[in-house]
């Protein structure tokens, strides 16, 4: 499943809804999801997953073709750790 | 670095303010958005969302592990895990965003 395909459904349970207004809400909650971690929050949905920003230390690195070591700086990465019922559905337990 | 915790009501909230829905249908909207990217991925389906991230299921084998605290050897079935790869963009966003 892709974006448009997520929108496309979206739309066809929503025949009040103008296609456009669908794109915008969709585009509103992933945007929202990403502005979330850019800040350092977390973000929760009960069933789904949470979406978490870790922070990766400073270490030094090597480049693997020419062996030569650069430091590489701490940063923070997105982290999403699986919700317990879509981890459960998913092995067909709910 | 924020603390905060957001959850689907701000998503709503957001739904809300962006599109001028009622805040019941907002919510309700955002719920159905996370109702169908769960099926497809129960499906076995990959949810691929441009520019946010990919979640993918991937199957495990099943292994001996151990209760790291006891030392105990316990089986572990084979299952079916999710897995989410942001995109280039949200690493950069939340890696520009957390810098100090």
């Amino acid at each position: 499943m892709i974006r448009s395909e997520l929108i496309q459904k979206i739309a066809d349970e929503n025949p009040h809804l103008y296609q456009r207004d669908v794109e915008r809400i969709v585009n509103t909650v992933f945007e929202e999801v990403t502005n979330a971690m850019a800040r350092g929050d977390r973000v929760e949905l009960r069933g789904f997953g949470a979406f978490s920003v870790k922070k990766r230390d400073a270490r030094v690195g090597r480049n693997p073709r020419t062996g030569e070591t650069v430091n590489v700086e701490e940063k923070h990465v997105p982290f999403f750790k699986t919700g317990k019922l879509l981890r459960d559905r998913l092995n067909g337990k709910a | 670095m924020g603390e905060k915790t957001l959850t689907r009501m701000d998503l709503s909230e957001a739904v809300f303010r962006e599109v001028g829905l009622s805040r019941n249908e907002s919510a309700q909207l955002v719920e159905s958005m996370l109702q169908h990217m769960s099926d497809a991925l129960v499906r076995g389906e990959q949810v691929k969302i441009s520019s946010f991230g990919t979640f993918s299921v991937r199957d495990k084998s099943a292994r001996v592990g151990r209760n790291p605290k006891t030392g105990e050897e316990v089986p572990i079935q084979p299952r079916r895990v999710l897995t989410f790869r942001p995109s280039h963009l949200m690493k950069d966003r939340v890696a520009e965003g957390n810098r100090k």
